[in-house]
């Protein structure tokens, strides 16, 4: 018994080991990619170390006891009783006690390191806005608003504002110091908590109706890093991810002309369909530079995702579906029925949109590039 | 250790470990444990104070000179309470008698006082869900509240309890520990009243 | 069993007491605090069929990626009640059963301090577990997690919130009023000799979690009632357009929260200290220094609640603060493992099922109390929180932990409880089972925490790299179940064997295994003097003047070998109660007026009358119980 017990548990760590090293895992805490994210896994990685050896050394001091004391026919008289030994009692309470102090100085001293506000001047301020269920992106000095994906230059540190978006109770909204104005109810999620997490750039923080939290994040290479909503917020919890894309400088100066353009008036076929999105779509939605017929701006509502430049993201819907024709199809023909709870009404059900409409629609939505 | 055996297990008399009777022990166990009862409500109506978004506010309903009045009239229940306890350890149930409807009157006062306290700040726009303020306040006294009128029921239980012959010189524990719980409702009231009425808050959200 | 002496001519019909011990109205009307116990026992094991088929369903869900046995909404549901049975229906009554059990039995007492109120504490729990299962059919059952932030549990519509903050309050009641009771029997109710020193182990722990009970329900019970009244009546505790702050609902939790998990954990380590003696054949090493350890983590576990808030926002100086809290509870925790080594260190250890699943507890909990560690290393947590990491710690540290732990005390105290044994080989076979699917299932969550699994969603992308740990963790979850069944299997058909089980089968130290098995209804026909920790085994056993340690001749101990058959004391102690014990009456008060609750219930839920009628039977019962004859 005790020998395949060995193997079992020995098998089992290796196996441990080795998942933890796998390369596919794409959120992995274990694979930082900038200093935020290093700086935890510096920390982590040696306590996890001493955790280990404390883990084999107790362990293997139970294993060694039930073995080297298990009871044999031979033995029939009672062990002696004893009682406890003082010493002892006051070595295995200070040894842990030095343990401990050994890692809460560096755990400590890591806590402020984080909360701390770099210093250099190209630090960059977003602010990120958790609405159920998808995340909103402003950066209010460069007059871009998004969603979904988050894009940063690299070796940038950049500091997120994150404000829960929303209604309260009796359905009027909730303030929050990231919105200065405040949406019209219909259509509006519930202000709840949130949480921002994308693992390989920083720890996670918490989006909070009623305060307004930091994180600050940074990648030092280009690349798609992912992340997801990480404190339960309801029916379509799970769904609530998004892309945090980081991008050479120059690359990314390019991104920030290309959001901040507005959009083109559509034409062919495209355009019915522009008629039905302002018709319909802006009750939730806006497309910046989005006029009707007679060439007056049409404003859009701020309940769901700006699409002005919804072609330019590899994701949609909270980062669910690709973007592309045939998700977009299906979207906005139903998206309840691909989203549970989903604020979205159904194009085909309570819009009443035929299907080429829904099409059309699609067509216009395909040149907000 | 036969003698262990016979007794009611609910007696006051019985041995026990500490020499405290069960029952006692129980009562103060329990009034620990509504010590953090009330401890989280004030808590919240401490956190709170000042972030209520919209009116009336504390300054603009309360009447301390009233309150402070019905406060007393609540304290002045615990003194008749002690009188009612000392009245049955000397063997006078007739001036217990008189004690306890005292007791039981006063908390009523102070109960129905508040009711009309309450009806006020209706009329003055505060009812339970107008904002912050009145959501904590009405919420705090009115657990209170309801922890007096338990008290005032226990009380008149007492009084009927006495003219059936249960309470006598030798078994007045039921009276002292009603009296301990009384003299609780009344100390958390004196912590409420000095917080949410006498700390001043200003017009408007501090 | 015998029928209790009842003054019959000064009760009218309505107040007469229940005469009947025997039959399933005597089951109602109990006030024995063995019968209490099995009732807890069997209600507790109950819900952990229905908790553990929750937790199927949440396996099979998230067994594959992108999956849809079930909806969203009904995954919801599944694991907020998946863990608010475990803990409040489930883990807590069954560590009462055991307190109800063995408290009196241990200290050398006829009962507990108030048993009409230990019988209303059953009542009341009962149906408030019913209560909250009830919604389900009634609109749905709770769906805001087990730890109902707001505001979403406030501010979304529906009912669901409201059986939790109800049921919940309820079943509250019922531990609070229990914890009274049971604290002072503890305090007030030994048998002479007995200081608070002498007494063993679980008795300690059971003093520490009654006063942890009585501590941090109050606390939890306001933040229900203002998650109530949010919903119910509109008051705006936690309503972000008013100025109220959900942070204030996640202290208000976890200030309870956190006791609660010593409360979940005390038993069962109360139970391990237990064990490893007997079955050692050696005293608990350190004996004062557990009891100290115990208390200890009960005070300090006041101080680390918002280590589950790290990532809320509260600013680097609260966080230190409560890293720093967490790591010092750390220190007795571990004291607590080092005297169960100790104990184990140059004892005889016989590997019986109760021995089993004490040292599983051990090495199972040394793994959840480590990388509960690193939560407290708070910059790690900040990647941790939220994650299938810390499901693995809580697991680790609360199914391999408590859990086992509670089986540990299942199988030691069979034999006392219901006068058989469960047999030896199947019960090896039982742990085998339960301990091989416990890891595989949630060994790989550290893993998929890691990895970036958050917790509470009920689908994953085949993206994500998650899958492989995933089905892993499925497949352990059916081989607990397929545990589980063994152990239901060999339980009840260990009721078609004899009930010739000796007092002391397993050579024991404490006192219940001094009177028979089961115990008459008076526990001991004379309530024994103590003169040392371990008495019982003192009077077996002593140590001759070169250490050695050798039988007291007729202490019992030859005739008390481990499945021996021969009669022992205990079964030759009278079945009946001999002349001059008598034990307090059997009452339906407790049932009737507990009745109450659930309607109390209904009442706020969906319309206002039931309240008043529910309330009425509260009192109505009340006053019956108080004004009824005494029946002594």
């Amino acid at each position: 018994m005790r020998k395949s017990t060995r193997w079992v548990l020995g098998a089992i760590a290796l196996a441990l080991l080795a998942a933890a090293c796998s390369p596919d895992a794409s959120q992995s805490s274990l694979e930082p990619a900038g200093p935020y994210a290093d700086t935890v896994d510096d920390l982590f990685t040696p306590v996890f170390w001493v955790a280990v050896g404390v883990f084999v050394l107790v362990e293997g001091a139970l294993l060694w006891f039930v073995i080297r004391y298990r009871h044999r026919r031979t033995r029939a008289d009672v062990p002696p009783q004893i009682h406890g030994n003082t010493r002892l009692e006051i070595g295995w309470t200070i040894l842990p006690a030095v343990i401990l102090a050994g890692v809460a100085v560096p755990t400590v001293a890591t806590i402020f390191d984080l909360a701390r506000e770099p210093s250099g001047g190209n630090v960059m301020q977003i602010d990120v806005l958790g609405h159920q269920w998808w995340w909103e992106f402003d950066y209010p000095d460069l007059q871009i608003n998004t969603a979904n994906e988050l894009h940063i230059p690299v070796n940038t540190p950049v500091y997120l504002s994150l404000c829960a978006a929303g209604s309260g109770y009796e359905a009027q909204p909730a303030p929050n110091e990231c919105q200065a104005d405040l949406p019209v109810p219909a259509g509006l999620g519930l202000s709840v908590i949130h949480s921002f997490w994308v693992p390989e750039l920083a720890g996670k923080q918490d989006v909070v109706p009623g305060r307004t939290n930091t994180v600050w994040i940074e990648a030092d290479r280009p690349g798609t890093y992912e992340g997801q909503c990480a404190e339960f917020c309801g029916l379509s919890h799970a769904y609530m991810r998004f892309h945090v894309v980081a991008h050479e400088a120059d690359e990314f100066d390019a991104w920030v002309r290309g959001q901040q353009a507005e959009a083109a008036s559509a034409s062919g076929p495209a355009a019915q369909g522009q008629e039905v999105f302002a018709a319909n779509c802006i009750q939730c939605h806006s497309v910046n530079g989005l006029t009707d017929d007679a060439g007056e701006p049409v404003i859009g509502a701020i309940q769901g995702p700006n699409l002005t430049h919804l072609m330019s993201r590899e994701c949609f819907a909270g980062c669910i579906f690709e973007t592309n024709t045939d998700n977009l199809t299906r979207w906005v023909s139903d998206a309840p029925s691909l989203k549970p709870g989903s604020l979205m009404p159904s194009g085909l059900n309570e819009l009443g949109l035929t299907p080429r409409q829904v099409d059309a629609v699609v067509a216009y939505l395909e040149t907000l590039e | 250790m036969a003698a262990l055996d016979q007794h009611i297990f609910e007696s006051e008399h019985e041995a026990t470990s500490t020499g405290l009777p069960n029952t006692k022990l129980a009562m103060w166990i329990f009034l620990a444990s509504d010590c953090l009862l009330f401890g989280a409500l004030i808590s919240t109506y401490v956190l709170y104070r000042g972030a209520s978004i919209k009116g009336p506010y504390p300054s603009d309903v309360f009447d301390i000179p009233y309150t402070s009045v019905s406060s007393f009239v609540l304290l002045a229940s615990s003194l008749t309470m002690v009188l009612a306890l000392a009245a049955i350890q000397r063997g006078d149930q007739g001036q217990m008698r008189v004690w306890l409807l005292a007791t039981a009157l006063l908390g009523a006062t102070f109960v129905g006082g508040q009711v009309y306290e309450f009806t006020t700040f209706a009329d003055e726009g505060l009812t339970l869900t107008t904002n912050l303020f009145s959501t904590t306040f009405y919420v705090l006294t009115g657990f209170h509240g309801t922890h007096v009128a338990i008290g005032i029921l226990m009380l008149l239980s007492l009084l009927v309890m006495s003219f059936t012959g249960k309470i006598t010189q030798q078994n007045s524990l039921s009276v002292e520990l009603v009296g301990l719980y009384w003299h609780f409702v009344d100390i958390v009231w004196i912590v409420i009243f000095t917080i949410v009425y006498l700390i001043p808050t200003g017009p408007g959200p501090t | 069993m015998a029928s209790v002496s009842v003054p019959g001519e000064r009760g009218r019909w309505l107040t007469r007491r229940p005469a009947s011990t025997t039959g399933f109205w005597s089951w109602i009307t109990t006030v024995d605090h063995k019968r209490i116990g099995i009732l807890y026992g069997v209600t507790a094991f109950a819900f952990f069929l229905i908790g553990g088929s929750e937790a199927l369903f949440i396996r099979l869900q998230l067994a594959r990626p992108d999956q849809n046995l079930i909806s969203a909404e009904t995954y919801n549901e599944f694991f907020t009640m998946h863990g608010v049975t475990m803990i409040f229906l489930v883990v807590m009554p069954l560590s009462s059963a055991f307190f109800n059990y063995l408290i009196p039995l241990q200290i050398g007492a006829r009962d507990v301090a108030f048993p009409r109120l230990n019988a209303y504490s059953y009542w009341v729990f009962l149906f408030g577990g019913l209560f909250i299962y009830s919604s389900f059919a009634l609109g749905g059952a709770p769906n805001g997690g087990w730890f109902g932030y707001a505001p979403l549990s406030t501010a979304e519509a529906g009912n669901n919130m409201l059986f939790y903050a109800t049921g919940l309050i309820i079943v509250g009641v019922a531990s609070t009023v229990s914890a009274i009771n049971l604290a002072v029997t503890i305090i007030n109710m030994r048998a002479p000799g007995m200081t608070m020193f002498r007494m063993p182990v679980f008795i300690w722990m059971g003093l520490v979690v009654q006063f942890l009970l009585a501590f941090s329900l109050p606390i939890i019970t306001v933040g229900l009632f203002e998650m109530l009244f949010d919903k119910r009546f509109g008051t705006h505790f936690f309503d972000p357009a008013a100025g109220g702050d959900p942070v204030l609902w996640q202290h208000l939790f976890w200030l309870f929260g956190h006791p609660e998990v010593y409360i979940l954990i005390l038993p069962a380590m109360g139970i391990v200290s237990e064990v490893l003696p007997v079955f050692a054949r050696k005293p608990l090493f350190g004996y004062q220094f557990v009891v100290f350890s115990g208390i200890a983590i009960g005070f300090i576990g006041f101080g680390v609640w918002a280590h589950h808030m790290f990532a809320v926002g509260l600013g680097p100086v609260a966080n230190t603060a409560f890293g720093i809290s967490t790591m010092i509870i750390a220190v007795p925790t571990g004291v607590k493992i080092f005297n169960w080594l100790g104990t184990l260190w140059k004892g005889d250890i016989r590997f019986t099922p109760p021995m089993l699943f004490s040292i599983g507890f051990i090495a199972q909990f040394i793994v959840g109390g480590l990388s509960g560690v690193t939560h407290a290393v708070v910059p790690a947590d900040y990647q941790q929180t939220d994650t299938y990491y810390i499901v693995a710690h809580f697991h680790y540290v609360l199914v391999g932990g408590a859990i086992f732990g509670l089986f540990a005390g299942i199988y030691y105290w069979w034999p006392k409880i219901f006068g058989r044994m469960l047999p030896d080989r199947w019960g090896k076979v039982n742990f085998w089972i339960l301990a091989i699917g416990f890891n595989l299932t949630f060994a790989p969550m550290h893993v998929l925490g890691l990895q970036g699994m958050p917790r509470r969603i009920h689908s994953y992308p085949e993206s994500l790299g998650l899958t492989f740990w995933n089905t892993a963790a499925t497949l352990g979850a059916f081989i607990i179940a397929l545990g589980v069944l063994q152990f239901l299997i060999m339980a009840i058909s260990s009721f078609m064997r004899p009930k010739d089980a000796p007092a002391d089968p397993w050579d024991a130290r404490t006192l219940e295994w001094t009177t028979g098995s089961p115990p008459p209804p008076h526990n001991f026909d004379e309530i024994p003097e103590v003169h040392a920790l371990d008495d019982f085994w003192h009077r077996k056993y002593a140590e001759t003047k070169t250490g050695r340690v050798v039988p007291v001749p007729a202490g019992g101990a030859d005739q008390a070998v481990p499945g021996g058959v021969h009669a022992t004391r205990g079964e030759r102690e009278m079945e009946h109660e001999p002349h001059g014990i008598h034990m307090p009456g059997p009452s339906y008060w407790p049932f009737v007026s507990a009745l109450g609750f659930p309607l109390i219930g209904y009442g706020v839920v969906f319309s206002p009358w039931p309240i008043v009628a529910g309330a009425a039977i509260v009192l109505i019962g009340l006053y019956g119980w108080a004004l009824e004859p005494s029946a002594e």
